[in-house]
C-alpha cells in the first residue's frame, strides 16, 4: 500500500446512459416520411383551421386529432419572426459559435418552427426577414428535421410586422 | 376554504455557486431546521412533506424526495412531490398550503431545493430529441428570442434591462443570503459585460447556485400561538398553458394574464399596485421584471418597463420588486420559487433585515416556468384575511 495522502474526493462526474426505443406513432411517422422525401407536411386544426407544423396528430390547444383530410404540404419558405444570436456553448449542440438560433413561419403554416439562420452576417440579422430552406444533400436525407441544415435569406422584401406578430 | 394557513417559520440556506461542504440532504436539512427553529418546533410536530425540485435531469438522480425525506427527518411522514419545472418552487408551497386550508394536516415542513454544481442544467435542458435538431442553448437560448419579441412590441428602451440587473444586485448587497454580491455592480458594469444570448448579456442572467428553501405552515389555531409574527395566506392560484399552439403569445402568455386576474379576486384586490405593498417576482433574466410587471397586472400592457424606467421597483419606489436581490442574484432553480413565496412571507413579518420594505402588509411572491407556460402566486398578510 502506498503511503501517499491525495486529497479527499468530494464530487465524481459518472455520466450515464439511457437507451430507448421511440415509437413516432402514426402522425409523426408521416410527418418524418414526408421529411425523408422532402416534403414538410403540417395538419390542420378541425377546430380553428389553423395548420400546424410541425404536427403531433392532436391540437395542443383544443385536444382533438388534426383533420382527417390528411397532411397539407408546406413549401420550404418562410418568415423570420424572432431570433436571437447565441454565444454560449453546449455539450448537445455541434454547430460553431456564434450562431443564430431563429423562430421560422413557414408560408402557410399557423406556427413557427425553432431552426438556425445560416450564410448571413450578425449584423444582417433582423425580424420579418424572408428565408429559404438550405437541405443537405439528398442522397443523406433520414427521417429527420435535421435534413435541412439550416435557413438562408431570400432575396426578397421584409414580411410586415403585422404578417407575423402574432406568433412571437 | 376550510382551514386558514399562516407561515410560521421560514428556513434558507446561503446561496452560493458550490456548497460543497454539503451533501444533497445536507442542503435540504439546513434549510429545513432553520424553519423548524423559526417555527419554534421539530421534526415531531411536523404532520407531512411537500418536497419541490425542477428536472431530475439536472443532477442526474431520479425521484431523489425518495430518500430525502427519510435522510432530512421526515422518515415515517406522508410525502408528496410536486414538479412544475421553474416555477416548483411555488407550486410546492402551494400544494403545501392546500394540505393545510382543505384540513388534511394540521402542521406541513415544505422544501425545495437544487445542487447546480452537482449537475448541468443546461445540458439537461438542451437534450438531442429523436428526429429533430437542438438549437436552443438553455433557458437563455430559449427565453432570448421572446425578449426580442418583447422589445419589439413594447418599444422599451434598450437598456431597461440594464437598469434590473443593476437594482436586483444593489438589492442583494442588502442580504447575506444573496449568492452574488458584486460591490461594484454599476450600469456600465452590466452594459459591458458579453452578450451571452442577443439581446440578453452576461450580467443580465441569473447564476447557477446551490441552495434551499424551507417553511412550516400551519392551520389558524395553531398559527396564532406563534411567538413571532405569521404571514396569513390570503390567495393562491397556478396556471398553466400548453408550450406551443397556434396564436399562442409566448411574450405575454394567457396563463400569466388569467393568473393575475384570478390571484386578485381570490384575495379581494381590486387594484394591485395600490394595494400591494412589495413583490417577489420570478426574474431570472432581467428583462423579465418589466415583462411581468404586465403579465401581474401591474401596468398595462407594452407598459411595464416605465415602472422599471421611473424607479417604481426600487426599494424606495411605490411596488418594491425583488428586495432580496431576486433570481438575479441566487438561483437554486427547484428553490427559486419558494425563495420568492418565501420572501414575500419575511416581509410581511417584518424579519427581512436589511431589505425589508417599512410597513410592508401585503405581499406577492411569484414563479413561472417551462416555456413561460407554469405560474405559481400567492398573497401574504401580516393580517388575517
Ligand atoms: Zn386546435
Amino acid at each position: 500500500m502506498s503511503e501517499e495522502v491525495s486529497e479527499p474526493i468530494e464530487v465524481l462526474r459518472l455520466p450515464v446512459e439511457l437507451e430507448y426505443q421511440y415509437t413516432a406513432g402514426k402522425s409523426a411517422s408521416r410527418f418524418l416520411r414526408g421529411l425523408q422525401q422532402g416534403k414538410l407536411l403540417g395538419q390542420r386544426c378541425p377546430v380553428d383551421g389553423r395548420v400546424y407544423f410541425p404536427t403531433r396528430g392532436c391540437c395542443p390547444q383544443h385536444g382533438v386529432p388534426m383533420a382527417e383530410e390528411g397532411s397539407i404540404e408546406l413549401p420550404d419558405v418562410g418568415t423570420l419572426v424572432t431570433y436571437s444570436i447565441v454565444r454560449v456553448p453546449s455539450a448537445n449542440i455541434p454547430l460553431e459559435l456564434p450562431y443564430v438560433t431563429i423562430q421560422v413561419l413557414l408560408d402557410g403554416a399557423d406556427t413557427v418552427m425553432m431552426h438556425v439562420l445560416g450564410e448571413c452576417e450578425l449584423e444582417d440579422v433582423h425580424m420579418g426577414m424572408r428565408l429559404e430552406a438550405k437541405w443537405k444533400p439528398e442522397e443523406e436525407w433520414e427521417t429527420s428535421v435535421g435534413n435541412i441544415l439550416y435557413f438562408v435569406p431570400l432575396d426578397e422584401p421584409d414580411a410586415p410586422y403585422e404578417s407575423y406578430k402574432e406568433h412571437i | 376554504m376550510a382551514e386558514l394557513c399562516g407561515v410560521m417559520g421560514i428556513g434558507q440556506t446561503r446561496y452560493a455557486a458550490k456548497r460543497q461542504e454539503l451533501s444533497m440532504p445536507g442542503l435540504l436539512r439546513e434549510a429545513a431546521e432553520r424553519a423548524l427553529d423559526d417555527a419554534g418546533c421539530t421534526w415531531a410536530d411536523i404532520d407531512a412533506v411537500v418536497i419541490g425540485k425542477a428536472p431530475d435531469m439536472f443532477e442526474g438522480v431520479m425521484m431523489p424526495e425518495l430518500f430525502l425525506n427519510d435522510a432530512i427527518g421526515g422518515a415515517y411522514k406522508p410525502m408528496l412531490r410536486v414538479h412544475t419545472a421553474g416555477s416548483v418552487g411555488g407550486s410546492t408551497a402551494i400544494v403545501a398550503a392546500s394540505l393545510v386550508q382543505s384540513g388534511v394536516h394540521d402542521r406541513v415542513l415544505t422544501v425545495a431545493y437544487e445542487k447546480q454544481s452537482e449537475s448541468n442544467a443546461t445540458w439537461a435542458l438542451t437534450i438531442s430529441m429523436p428526429f429533430s435538431v437542438a438549437t436552443v442553448a438553455g433557458a437563455g437560448g430559449y427565453f432570448a428570442p421572446l425578449v426580442r419579441g418583447y422589445i419589439r412590441r413594447s418599444g422599451a428602451p434598450e437598456d431597461t434591462g440594464i437598469r434590473v440587473a443593476v437594482k436586483d444586485r444593489q438589492n442583494a448587497l442588502k442580504n447575506p443570503l444573496a449568492h452574488l454580491q458584486l460591490e461594484d455592480i454599476s450600469f456600465d458594469m452590466v452594459a459591458n459585460s458579453p452578450m451571452l444570448w442577443d439581446p440578453i448579456r452576461y450580467l443580465e442572467t441569473c447564476p447557477s447556485s446551490d441552495g434551499a428553501c424551507a417553511m412550516v405552515m400551519a392551520k389558524e389555531s395553531i398559527a396564532t400561538q406563534s411567538t413571532k409574527p405569521v404571514a396569513w395566506i390570503h390567495a393562491t392560484e397556478m396556471r398553466s398553458e400548453p408550450t406551443m399552439f397556434s396564436g399562442r403569445d409566448q411574450v405575454m402568455p394567457r396563463a400569466s394574464l388569467d393568473n393575475a386576474a384570478a390571484l386578485y379576486k381570490k384575495a379581494g384586490i381590486q387594484n394591485p399596485r395600490d394595494e400591494i405593498d412589495c413583490a417577489e417576482i420570478y426574474v431570472p433574466f432581467s428583462w423579465f421584471e418589466p415583462m411581468w410587471m404586465e403579465g401581474m397586472l401591474f401596468a398595462p400592457i407594452n407598459e411595464g418597463w416605465k415602472m422599471t424606467y421611473e424607479g417604481a421597483t426600487a426599494l424606495d419606489g411605490d411596488l418594491p420588486v425583488n428586495m432580496s436581490g431576486g433570481v438575479l442574484s441566487s438561483n437554486p432553480i427547484g428553490a427559486s420559487g419558494m425563495i420568492r413565496f418565501a420572501e414575500a412571507a419575511l416581509q410581511v413579518r417584518g424579519m427581512a433585515g436589511d431589505h425589508q420594505i417599512d410597513g410592508a402588509r401585503k405581499a406577492l411572491g411569484h414563479a413561472y416556468g417551462g416555456g413561460s407556460q407554469y405560474f405559481s402566486t400567492w398573497i401574504v398578510s401580516d393580517q388575517k384575511p
